[in-house]
């Protein structure tokens, strides 16, 4: 993929990269020829990877610990809190982690919607992004579910639940989903061991994230396809490299504060009393990134069609590509489609809202309603504005209409905006 | 861009503010207090938790567990920091249940600081039984696991009142306003001059609510102290590290036509 063919300078090196091509790959990954006019929204992949790790690298200390048992684990624990050497920092770190990590990935995830970055040729990236995503969400679900408190067992109880709207099968792979008559012990064990699966498959991913992204190169925020390496590129080190790290500071003092100074602001304080099957609490609500889907769950009377409908949610992502008819990435060219994507944000926000609230009155209706915008947009919005709409004129290069000035002010301007 | 840049920015910021709490709609809203322990820099009065220890051990401790605490954990730094001997005396005046010895038989032993708390209850069973139908919940996270935290338990402990006209009560349980649907089946155990403070403060209801809830706080979060600490540490050093990364950046980025 690199322009120009690596070569090693030492024998031993060379010896070595004849056999594995791992240095190529290194000077690959150092020279990767970067669009220079990526803003800071494109810093989240790299903050995303931070995520992975963090969390990788607090959940095998954290099981070193843990105990996957319905009558210890509550109290391993506080164990973890109160006995093991800086236990608290790496299970706050571990818990909020979670919320960061999904912080980003829908920044991550809207950046990619407003400026195109799941158009060709970059399907395959997007696809891979939301399997990551998919996987995301069930290991949090699992995770969740280990310190077993209530909202834990009530959490499982419910969303397992959901499979029993399956017709003729579902009571069935409930019950084998549960390895019981209900969420118990044997529930805890296999969530405990897939969620320590999951989050090196989602790594797995992340690799073939990223080849598949070095295969066309990043988008940008002006969304046309740039030669490389040019003017218009920079080299991935140490131009994008110490970017990312700044941005990746700035996100690190936002968590900073959230692990030391309100590490349960996040959490819900029910799951600090223990499971108890017999009692259920007032209200099970999920933690806070899975509350969109919880709202269109609950905005549906029936059971099976608001399952249906919320694994649509996540579904029609998939297809989000042949959805959208522009032909112009870069919601920067297109006045139209920008607008809904704002009120897509909006909807998206106001469904989470609502998904804490109680399933009545105002709530139930707004939840309606921000559902059905939810699937408009991608079933009518997208393709009927990508035909429709008249785009701004789309500058030749990154770095053109800047420096010739001849191109029209207004694109010459957005190009030359600060990040 | 700037504005869409903006207006996500603000939305970002938007996401991190924590949803407002459902309310029952016959709960008073718990009163507000200013603890020492709230707050960046904030620490326990040492004072007051030991004060609030004695309170918990001469009142609570006869219902309420705290199974996750060890006595040691009075001496260490951040809590009531007992001395030495004083945590040792506290743990021999219980006596703990062990065993089995080489015959098999348990046999109860003077408390070690390395013990647990003791349980005025053998199991949940025998404490629901003889709390007419209702668990005394064990006090370890009690701050942590109810909404309102401090400022909650605080409220329910000064809340109780005589009951409305029109509200009739069963045998065996109380009006209290900061509880949910106002019914509490613990009794009002505070009254004035019940503890004799070691320290000579007037243990009026409001002083040992006060001491008896900082007490409970420290109990669910014995980390706060060091966690404020190492925060304010965590932070300055990720700052300072930011602004040095920042301008390696501009001086990186000056090499090429771009802004950054």
């Amino acid at each position: 993929m690199s322009e120009h063919e690596y070569v090693p300078k030492s024998k031993a090196a060379k010896w070595f990269n004849d056999r594995l091509p791992l240095l190529t790959l290194g000077a690959h990954l150092t020279d990767y020829p970067t669009p220079k006019n990526l803003n800071y929204w494109w810093t989240f992949g790299g903050i995303l990877t931070f995520c992975l790790i963090t969390q990788i690298v607090t959940g095998i200390v954290l099981a070193m610990h843990y105990v996957a048992h319905a009558d210890l684990a509550f109290a391993s624990v506080e164990h973890i809190m109160r006995d093991v050497n800086y236990g608290w920092l790496i299970r706050y770190i571990h818990s909020n982690g979670a919320s960061m990590f999904f912080l980003a990935v829908y920044i991550h995830i809207f950046r990619s919607l407003f400026y195109g970055s799941y158009k060709s040729p970059r399907e395959v990236i997007w696809i891979i992004g939301l399997m990551i995503y998919l996987l995301m969400m069930a290991a949090a679900f699992m995770g969740y579910v280990l310190p077993w408190g209530q909202m834990s067992f009530w959490g499982a109880t419910v969303i397992t639940n959901l499979f029993s709207a399956i017709p003729l099968v579902g009571d069935s792979i409930t019950t084998w989903l549960w390895g019981a008559y209900s969420v118990d012990n044997p529930t805890l064990n296999r969530f405990f061991s897939l969620h320590y699966l999951i989050p090196f498959l989602i790594l797995g991913l992340v690799v073939l994230h990223i080849w598949a992204l070095h295969v066309p190169g990043n988008n940008n925020p002006v969304g046309i396809d740039i030669k490389k390496p040019s003017k218009d590129t920079v080299p991935f080190h140490p131009y994008i490299t110490i970017k990312d790290a700044f941005a990746l500071l700035v996100f690190m003092i936002i968590f900073a504060g959230f692990v030391f100074f309100t590490p349960n602001v996040l959490g819900h304080s029910d799951n600090y009393i223990p499971a108890n099957p017999l009692v259920t609490p007032a209200h099970i609500v999920p933690e806070w990134y899975l509350l969109p889907f919880y709202a269109i769950l609950r905005s549906v009377p029936d059971k099976l069609g608001g399952v249906i409908l919320m694994f649509s949610a996540i579904f029609i992502l998939f297809v989000l590509p042949w959805l959208d008819t522009s032909k112009v990435r870069s919601a920067v060219f297109r006045p139209i489609y920008r607008q809904f994507f704002w009120i897509l944000v909006i909807d998206v926000l106001m469904l989470g809202y609502v998904g804490a609230m109680p399933a009545e009155g105002v709530y139930l209706v707004l939840a309606r309603v921000g559902t059905i915008y939810y699937f408009l947009h991608f079933i009518v919005v997208m393709p009927v504005v990508g035909y429709l709409e008249k785009t701004d004129p789309i500058p030749m290069s990154i770095s053109e209409p800047v420096l010739s000035g001849g191109a029209e002010p207004s694109i010459a301007r957005k190009v030359d905006d600060k990040v | 861009m700037i504005k869409s840049n903006q207006r996500l920015f603000v939305l970002f910021f938007l996401l991190l503010i924590p949803f407002k709490p459902i309310q029952s709609a016959e709960m008073a809203e718990p009163i507000k207090v200013d603890w020492s322990f709230k707050g960046l820099t904030g620490t326990f009065d040492r004072a007051s938790l030991q004060r609030g220890f004695q309170v918990y051990k001469e009142v609570c401790a006869s219902c309420h567990s705290m199974q996750y605490l060890s006595y040691r954990n009075l001496g260490e730094p951040g809590g009531p920091e007992f001395s030495k001997q004083e945590v040792k005396a506290i743990a021999a005046s219980f006596e703990i249940e062990d065993g089995p010895d080489s015959q098999g038989e348990m046999f109860t032993r003077p408390g070690k600081p390395s013990d647990k708390f003791k349980s005025p209850y053998p199991n949940v069973q025998a404490a629901i039984a003889a709390n007419g139908g209702a668990y005394p919940p064990d006090m370890s996270v009690l701050v942590k696991a109810r909404k309102g935290g401090a400022n909650y338990i605080y409220s329910v402990l000064v809340g109780y009142e005589d009951p409305p006209p029109g509200v009739t009560l069963d045998d065996g349980v109380y009006y209290n306003k900061y509880m949910a649907g106002n019914k509490i089946k613990m009794p009002n155990n505070l009254m004035d001059g019940l503890v004799e403070y070691a320290d000579g403060t007037e243990s009026t209801v409001d002083q040992m609510a006060m001491d008896v809830t900082t007490f409970l706080a420290w109990a669910a979060e014995p980390e706060l102290e060091e966690r404020h600490k190492t925060g304010v540490k965590v932070i300055i050093y990720l700052v300072l590290l930011t602004i040095l990364v920042y301008l390696s950046m501009k001086k990186i980025w000056s090499r090429v036509d771009s802004e950054i």
